[in-house]
């Protein structure tokens, strides 16, 4: 983990953004991929400016309001509509959603 | 007929000076006219929306008609239509055709607004001059070299050109508000939760709202009365009573106190803008508010933590875009990986992959503290000074944005400056609050937008504001040229 | 050297709830693919989750039985990876704040003690679909169907130090599964999931070794075998000089190995943050003591309680309350009864209830002989109105349906011979009809007495008390 002076002086290498692109599996072809690294570069030093507030002691907010969940009946309201929802579907056999075979 | 706010036409339909079908082809000719040069709209549904006339009709003649019968209106491009493509203004999207209705647009149509189609917008709603659409850019009816703002630029466009009487749009840092300051209209974003989410595509989760762009604040609560109040099928749907917009808009005036940030009138601000601004405050004043300054001693932060939010909650929500389920799907089926990069590598444009990998590196080990967490702990402080500012107050005003309509392709090298454009909107978003753009003076012949922000769940003080604001001034009745 | 085997076992459970954790789309098994997953399942565009009370309930519940720490405010969380069967890209979990943590259960150990296993927290998530694998070619078919299905994930500390004392511990979490009434604990059908982490350090060393996480482990035999042979595999290398890979292997139970599965690309970054759709889920006291008061008798305590109060040895007592439903059937009849003992309905219910319910393969709910018509036919063979023999007739005569205990007595003249009077005739009958073993035995041939006591019993139709005729018979012998 780094310290927050650490970060000043980051910059994203181009494997940084190749890891990225990997775990968000985005293909991004080699020449947009010079221009992404440099607008990546300059939106992570925008974001960079947070590192100077101080937050020591102040509780995260994930949401805007405080209120606790509210739960649903365990009741079944689905039926089946497949065929309406798979209308939308790229490639289906049997019902089924295709894909390139997984080996595990 | 066309230039008539959704209260006006909604009292000739009453009083049968015109019909919902003359109305509907009214507009309909209007958008065949004109939207080619515009580009406003995605898709436009004239067989339903005459269909949904002709039923109109049939309700006003039986004096069956509910609040919003016969209107004509169109909605985002990001609201799930049931049976009509609904794109996001995105390629992902191109072939999708929703098989059920977003909760907004099943309560507008419960009301009897009609849908003539649907509008352009940033793709999945991440822009603020509607430049990133798969279906090119949209123009701005008062000066077509310019963005009408995004990333609801679609829905911005199609009301200022009256094509539609009013459209929905959707704002997560901005998206309905900047757009309107940007085209001459009244832009509201309700409280977060006010509003169902349930059927309006994610961008950002904990940043979204809907809500509507109008040609007026009375408008604006008509159309608001329909779609408030709990969702079930939206966990974050608040559960509290909807207060009678109409009426609460017209009670007497009361002595308001409005807070001005001073910050934001710094040099990031457009001088001319500036003093337009100015002068839509001394409106209020002379109505009989008190100015008073306020400090939001984070406010210039919130860029940067929308920065880190907004396209953290992306990343995560546009992962359901891989090709197998719905959506674009890339050629060859080789490897399961590959697919998935080349699907999403094709279907998403630049702006989206620019902000999923943003997103994706700011919640990845070791830089999530630094980053996620860090501005989620900002995003605190922001929200706390707006509610320590509103023990003063009630409400707080300043621009919208920092300069009116800027030239198609100025920005769109830079995000970084794009992403300047909302230095004023975020705030309301982190904070949840709710927010108005209104007209209030022109800068070159372009439009300037005056923002309200109020505390949660205070949409009638906000639109009341509004409202009055509008009875003393006319900026919001203005129709560019053409458009008349 | 001298090896410890560290272990900690993952377990996942299916709640039993009829809706998904996130939607109303049913949760029944075996429905035709892609039937019961509905918008949210899939994960359409626009549509959000929302929560299953009854998933929350029954997470309690485990949290109560197990000792745990009920979290008055508990998150749930993204977790981020792309796989064809989680539809959203994203699986709804919980990381930092699960519901309920920090419990424990009690398993009995091999030596015959009783050893503590810690439970470090139980979370609540939704599971992923299927992946169908043959039948497609270069393809594989997902079936959405399980996805969104509740899990309740329950992690224990690194306590158990054999493979054996692991599956104690799977099956005491799978026995208390059941009785909750929160999950059918059907591995068959993958209600009950087990990974195993699995690390070995010299005996004495404090610091763990590096631990392997072994999955696919869908029977107790096959956790126990997947230890034992990953802890041997681990050892090999160790002793060999070499170290540990921190992997995850699966079982392979035709081979009886372990294989380490293709790592997945940067496999794990999850980038777990709190779930935006959700807002925490807030559990206050009021809430915890409703469910508490809901709970039934756990097993250990049952089971004490049944070996006390019904004077039952340890081995009856456990098979009485392998299930709740079968200790509620056990004790109703018991209760029902007047005359016959505890043990004597317990032997009925170990031996001729259990072998009726194997044979027609009910469930003891659905069996068709009831508490009290069992306790009526248990009085009747401890007030000697029916022998052993003709009550067995007398259970699937019930059991068919054929009506109540006295009614088949009476219609088939069961009632058993008892009267002193009636016995001397039969036996005299008999020793009469046999004179050549009447003399045999008169000579002192002991086991020719079984031959005439049977042809006795025969004669009266099985109906005499058996007792009664060999004390008639031997005093008539001795005359």
């Amino acid at each position: 983990m780094r310290t927050a002076s650490e970060f000043y002086a980051v910059s994203l290498k181009s494997e940084d953004v190749e890891k990225l692109c990997s775990l968000a599996r985005l293909e991004i072809a080699p020449a947009e991929s010079a221009d992404l690294l440099a607008k990546l570069t300059d939106i992570v030093r925008l974001v960079d400016e947070l590192q100077a507030q101080d937050t020591r002691g102040v509780v995260p907010m994930a949401h805007p309001l405080d209120r606790p969940q509210r739960l649903r009946a365990d009741v079944v309201t689905e039926s089946d509509e497949h065929a309406l929802y798979q209308a939308n579907a790229p490639l289906v056999e049997r019902d089924l959603y295709l894909v390139p075979k997984v080996i595990e | 007929m066309h230039d008539y706010t959704l209260a006006r036409l909604r009292e000739g339909l009453l009083g049968e000076r015109f019909s919902a079908t003359e109305l509907t082809r009214h507009f309909l000719d209007r958008i065949a006219r004109f939207d080619g040069e515009l580009n406003a709209f995605i898709s436009v549904t004239a067989e339903q929306a005459l269909r949904q006339a002709e039923h109109a009709d049939r309700n006003l003649a039986a004096g069956r008609s509910s609040a919003l019968t016969g209107l004509p209106i169109a909605h985002k491009d990001i609201f799930c239509t049931r049976g009509v493509k609904t794109t996001c203004g995105s390629r992902m999207l191109d072939n999708f055709v929703s098989p059920y209705d977003a909760t907004v647009v099943e309560r507008l149509e419960r009301a009897g607004a009609i849908m003539l189609g649907k509008t352009n917008m940033d793709e999945f709603a991440m822009g603020s001059s509607n430049e990133t659409s798969y279906y090119g850019p949209v123009r701005n009816p008062w000066d077509r070299e310019r963005v009408p703002g995004g990333s609801s630029g679609g829905s911005a466009a199609a009301v200022t050109a009256r094509l539609v009487s009013a459209a929905t749009g959707t704002d997560t840092g901005g998206s309905i508000r900047q757009p309107a300051a940007l085209s001459g209209l009244t832009g509201l974003k309700p409280t977060y939760g006010r509003v169902s989410r349930y059927g309006m595509v994610a961008f950002a989760s904990s940043l979204d709202q809907a809500g509507t762009l109008t040609h007026s604040a009375e408008d604006a609560a008509l159309l608001l009365q329909e779609i408030a109040g709990l969702d079930e099928r939206d966990s974050t749907s608040l559960d509290e009573p909807v207060p009678d917009y109409d009426r609460a808009i017209r009670t007497p005036w009361e002595k308001l106190t409005i807070g001005v940030p001073e910050s934001f009138f710094d040099d990031g601000l457009d001088a001319d803008t500036a003093a337009a601004v100015r002068a839509g405050l001394s409106v209020f004043e002379k109505l009989g508010a008190t100015l008073k300054p306020v400090t939001l001693s984070h406010i210039h932060l919130s860029v940067p933590v929308y920065y880190v939010v907004a396209p953290a909650e992306a990343s995560s929500n546009l992962s359901r875009f891989d090709g197998v389920r719905f959506g674009y799907r890339a050629a060859g089926d080789d490897d399961l990986i590959e697919l998935y990069k080349r699907t999403r590598g094709e279907g998403f444009g630049a702006e989206v992959k620019r902000r999923i990998l943003t997103g994706t590196y700011v919640l990845s080990t070791g830089y999530y503290d630094a980053y996620y967490l860090q501005a989620q702990k900002v995003r605190k402080l922001i929200s706390e000074d707006f509610r320590l500012a509103f023990e003063d107050v009630d409400l707080i005003a300043g621009p919208t944005t920092p300069t009116p309509a800027f030239r198609i392709g100025q920005k769109v090298d830079d995000p970084v400056q794009m992403y300047l454009n909302d230095i004023y909107t975020i705030g309301a978003n982190l904070a949840g609050l709710p927010a108005v753009s209104i007209p209030c003076g022109f800068v070159s012949g372009l439009p300037v937008g005056l923002q309200l922000v109020g505390p949660h769940l205070r949409e009638a003080e906000l639109l009341k504001a509004a409202h009055y604001f509008q009875l003393e001034t006319d900026w919001h009745l203005r129709t560019p040229g053409i458009y008349r | 050297m001298q090896w410890e085997i560290v272990i900690g076992l993952e377990i996942h459970t299916q709640l039993a709830t009829a809706s998904k954790i996130f939607s109303g789309a049913s949760t029944a098994y075996g429905a035709a693919p892609n039937s019961q997953a509905c918008l949210v399942d899939l994960g359409y565009p626009g549509v959000l989750p929302v929560l299953n009370e009854q998933a929350v309930v029954m997470a309690i519940k485990f949290g109560l039985a197990t000792g745990c720490r009920i979290a008055p405010r508990s998150v749930f969380a993204r977790k981020n990876y792309f796989y064809p069967d989680l539809p959203k890209g994203y699986q709804i979990s919980q990381y930092e704040l699960p519901i309920v943590h920090t419990g424990r259960i009690e398993i009995a150990t091999e030596a015959g003690g009783v050893k503590t296993v810690g439970i470090t927290r139980a979370h609540l998530e939704e599971d992923a679909g299927k992946s169908l694998h043959e039948d497609f070619r270069a393809y594989s078919g997902i079936d959405l169907n399980r996805a969104g299905t509740p899990l309740l994930e329950i992690v224990s500390e690194p306590d158990l130090r054999s493979a054996s004392e692991a599956g104690a511990y799977m099956r005491k979490i799978h026995e208390l599964v059941r009785y909750l009434e929160i999950s059918d604990g059907n591995m068959q059908e993958g209600s009950f999931r087990c990974d195993a982490n699995v690390s070995v350090r010299p005996r004495g060393e404090s610091r763990l070794g590096t631990r392997t996480e072994v999955k696919n482990l869908n029977s107790f035999r096959f956790v126990e075998k997947a230890i034992e042979i990953e802890a041997a595999r681990q050892i090999g290398i160790l002793e060999g000089g070499g170290s540990v890979l921190q992997e995850t292997r699966l079982y392979d139970p035709d081979r009886d190995e372990t294989r380490a599965m293709r790592t997945k690309e940067d496999a794990n970054d999850y980038r777990y943050f709190p779930e935006p759709d959700l807002l925490p889920v807030v559990i206050d006291d009021r809430l915890v003591e409703k469910i508490r008061a809901t709970l039934p008798e756990l097993p250990d305590a049952k089971r004490a309680r049944f070996s006390r109060e019904y004077a039952l040895s340890d081995y009856d007592a456990g098979v009485l309350t392998s299930s709740a439903a079968l200790a509620k059937y056990y004790e109703e009849t018991v209760l029902a009864a007047n005359s016959a003992s505890p043990k004597l309905i317990a032997n009925w219910v170990q031996s001729q209830v259990i072998a009726a319910l194997n044979e027609d393969g009910l469930d003891i709910r659905e069996f068709s002989v009831t508490p009290a018509e069992l306790a009526a036919l248990a009085d009747k063979i401890a007030d000697g109105t029916l022998s052993g023999t003709l009550a067995n007739e007398v259970f699937a005569a019930i059991r068919a349906g054929d009506g109540s205990v006295d009614t088949i007595i009476e219609q088939r003249g069961l009632r058993q011979i008892t009267d002193e009077g009636a016995i001397a005739r039969l036996v005299a009958e008999v020793l009469a009809a046999y004179p050549v073993q009447t003399q045999q035995c008169r000579d002192g041939n002991e086991k020719v007495i079984g031959f005439l006591v049977g042809q006795v019993m025969k004669a009266s139709q099985g109906k005499a008390n058996p007792k009664q005729v060999n004390d008639a018979l031997r005093k008539r012998l001795r005359e």
